[in-house]
């Protein structure tokens, strides 16, 4: 413990709020034991800095100076305020689920007319139940030092199950909503596991009511798509604007799985979303798309893993960044082709629009290849707005700002029409559309 | 009131000084001809006046319905109705042209402060001057002269002028690039737009343009002045003894 404080102080706060957190986090036995080696795991590698390569560009020693007390359960005012925030953001026929500062909240949640062969329950109920699936929830993958803190610390989430051949016929609608006006900080966990022949679309939002601006979150989120299984999951983070999103995602595909996947960053003070991604039976196909939007100061990261562990499986990733003022967009993909992975199929391609002279945007593209009879491609290119069409456009009357949003919605719609269903493409050009309009 | 003088103007692109003291009148309801040889300032001259950036101004004033045009932004310009139909229109993938349309035509309306267009009437009115132009519906849809032919970029800047109906239309070179037959579908376009509150000035290097969109006045410009002024008939002199004569003379 205290080679962590001499290391980062940050660490070693976050040590004691572990020490006294951990008699009220959820879950005995098991769960406690596999807490306090998540934890010991951590703080021996402290927050992640810039000297390890994965996490160059965003330094959380830096960016993280202070670590806000774990946030208590939502008072009912709490409630009251989130609840206007679901209000505002559902998605017409989806099932919502809400999480207030990290704890899952029934009350707003719709857990009524469960499709045959749904299953959801809270992520505390999973860890005080039955013992059947916490070999799942209690995972922690190796050198990942913000996942194994959000193995000790996690609070709450969803546990969500979806059996053989079912297939939802609405979205589900996970909503992270931010409500303390106290700087809090909040570590979820969620699962979702969707059997043979089944088909789900998942769409996660990030938001925070009014007036909670200040709060850090630590979210994981385990995916598992089974053989011939179809998943669309969309990510849209707008949180507050002082906030901290550290989240991590892992998704495990069976043969001849599709899974579609898209996140856009349009919120919050420093952001990462880093997302694994694992072909575990042939015949499987992914894309993941994403977008930044940034400005003032922000920093997000978004950072792709891609595993082709296995042969005939094809990815596809398109990335766009926009960034203005003195905001910073960090795209990393890495793509590793096992030896046994021939007949791979993988391309990525990441863009960046910078709208001012101090914005900045690193690229990182990363092609492993051992095998020999692959097809793999990357190109990452960054840079501003064509003059030329800005003009033509302000000869016909639009203003530079009408001008410049209608060239950014073209540029990010390259992205978002990577998103396989049209109602959650919908969504995310909605999303990007209110970033347009809030800058004015 | 003229709707356009242009009062001995000077301008430079970075070292160079392109316009040498243009002078320029345009009443409503009038059509002018600037003919010159390549490099003379035409291109220059129309650019200036729709506020492309890159032009410095050293000298003389550009007044349109006698406000400084050269104070206002590009979009003011367009709002107040001037209108440059493009030698090279951009290709903007991502950006339907119905949605580009549309901006324009609010971006417009917004600020001359007159009511939007509902989207009924805004469709009706789009297809209607498309239909007349030729302009098939699914290149509406398309990306903004994504993919469209040299004819259909300039039939589509075209539909945009019939769409913003500006008082004062400039015509780029508006026949490069085109055969006679696409020629013939534009110029119509063109006439049709003629009024007596509507001047258009038609830049062209060759005479051809001026036989389908007949002008009342013919200006020669060489090296960044007008040196001749006259009626339509000047056109054909050029096409018959071309610009060296007048390439002497200035």
């Amino acid at each position: 413990m205290n080679l962590v404080l001499t290391k980062d102080e940050a660490a070693g706060v976050l040590g004691e709020e572990f020490a006294q957190a951990r008699k009220r986090l959820p879950g005995a036995g098991e769960v406690a034991h596999f807490r306090q080696r998540a934890f010991d795991s951590f703080a021996a590698a402290g927050l992640p800095h810039r000297r390890i390569e994965d996490w160059k560009y965003t330094d959380l020693r830096a960016l993280m100076r202070k670590v806000w007390p774990l946030a208590p359960a939502p008072s009912e005012e709490a409630l009251a305020r989130a609840a206007s925030t679901v209000k505002a953001h559902a998605v017409s026929g989806a099932r919502q689920l809400v999480l207030v500062d990290g704890v899952f909240v029934s009350a707003l949640s719709d857990l009524s007319r469960f499709e045959s062969g749904l299953r959801i329950r809270p992520l505390r109920e999973a860890l005080e139940g039955d013992s059947a699936s916490l070999e799942q929830l209690l995972f922690v993958p190796q050198d990942q030092a913000v996942v194994a803190l959000n193995g000790a610390m996690m609070t709450d989430g969803v546990v969500i199950e979806l059996s053989e051949g079912a297939s939802l016929d609405r979205p589900i609608h996970l909503l992270h909503v931010a409500s303390s006006h106290q700087p809090v900080s909040i570590f979820s966990r969620s699962r979702l596991e969707i059997g043979r022949k089944s088909r789900a679309m998942l769409v996660e939002s990030y938001l925070s009511v009014e007036g909670a601006d200040s709060y850090q979150i630590n979210d994981a989120l385990l995916l598992s798509v089974a053989d011939d299984a179809r998943l669309d999951h969309v990510r849209l983070v707008e949180d507050g604007i002082d906030a901290l999103n550290i989240s991590s995602s892992f998704a495990t595909l069976g043969a001849r799985a599709h899974l579609n996947a898209f996140a856009l960053t349009a919120g919050g003070a420093v952001s990462r979303y880093q997302t694994t991604i694992t072909f575990a039976g042939e015949g499987s196909r992914v894309e993941s798309s994403g977008v930044n939007l940034l400005n003032g100061k922000q920093h997000a990261d978004t950072t792709l893993f891609l595993d082709h562990a296995v042969p005939h499986c094809s990815s596809r990733e398109v990335f766009r960044a926009v960034v203005d003022d003195r905001a910073h967009s960090v795209f990393q993909g890495r793509i590793i082709v096992r030896a046994k992975a021939q007949k791979t199929d993988a391309r990525m391609m990441t863009r960046a629009l910078l709208l001012s002279d101090e914005a900045e945007a690193d690229n990182k593209p990363e092609l492993e290849i051992f095998a020999d009879d692959v097809t793999c491609g990357h190109g990452a290119t960054a840079g501003a707005l064509d003059e030329q069409l800005l003009f033509y456009l302000r000869a016909r009357g639009l203003t530079e700002r009408e001008a410049q949003a209608l060239l950014v919605q073209a540029f990010v719609g390259e992205a978002i029409e990577e998103i396989a269903d049209e109602a959650l493409r919908d969504m995310a050009m909605a999303t990007a559309a209110r970033w347009l309009s809030r800058r004015g | 009131m003229p709707l356009l003088e242009i009062k001995n103007l000077q301008v430079r692109v970075e070292d160079r000084e392109i316009l040498h003291g243009l002078t320029l009148t345009v009443n409503p309801g009038e059509v002018h001809a600037i003919m010159g040889p390549n490099g003379s300032g035409k291109s220059t001259l129309s650019h200036v006046i729709a506020g492309k950036p890159g032009y410095e101004v050293t000298g003389g004033e550009i007044l349109f319905k006698g406000e400084n045009l050269l104070e206002m932004e590009p979009d003011e310009r367009a709002a107040k109705g001037v209108f440059l139909a493009f030698q090279y229109p951009v290709e903007i993938p991502g950006v339907a042209t119905m949605t580009f349309l549309r901006t324009a035509l609010n971006a417009q309306l917004k600020a001359r402060g007159e009511k939007e267009l509902s989207t009924p009437d805004f469709l009706k009115k789009v297809r209607t001057i498309a239909s007349a132009l030729g302009i098939p519906q699914d290149m509406l849809k398309r990306g903004v002269n994504v993919g469209f032919s040299g004819g259909e970029k300039k039939r589509n800047e075209v539909l945009q002028m019939a769409l913003l109906e500006p008082s004062l239309c400039i015509l780029d070179e508006m026949d490069s690039g085109l055969d006679i037959d696409a020629l013939r579908v534009a110029a119509d376009g063109v006439n049709a737009l003629r009024s007596p509150d509507r001047a258009m000035v038609v830049i062209t290097h060759y005479q051809r343009l001026l036989n389908y969109i007949v002008p009342d006045f013919v200006h020669v410009m060489t090296r960044g002045r007008v040196v001749k002024s006259g009626g339509k008939e000047l056109a054909l002199e050029l096409e018959a003894h071309g610009y060296a004569q007048f390439e002497d003379a200035a």
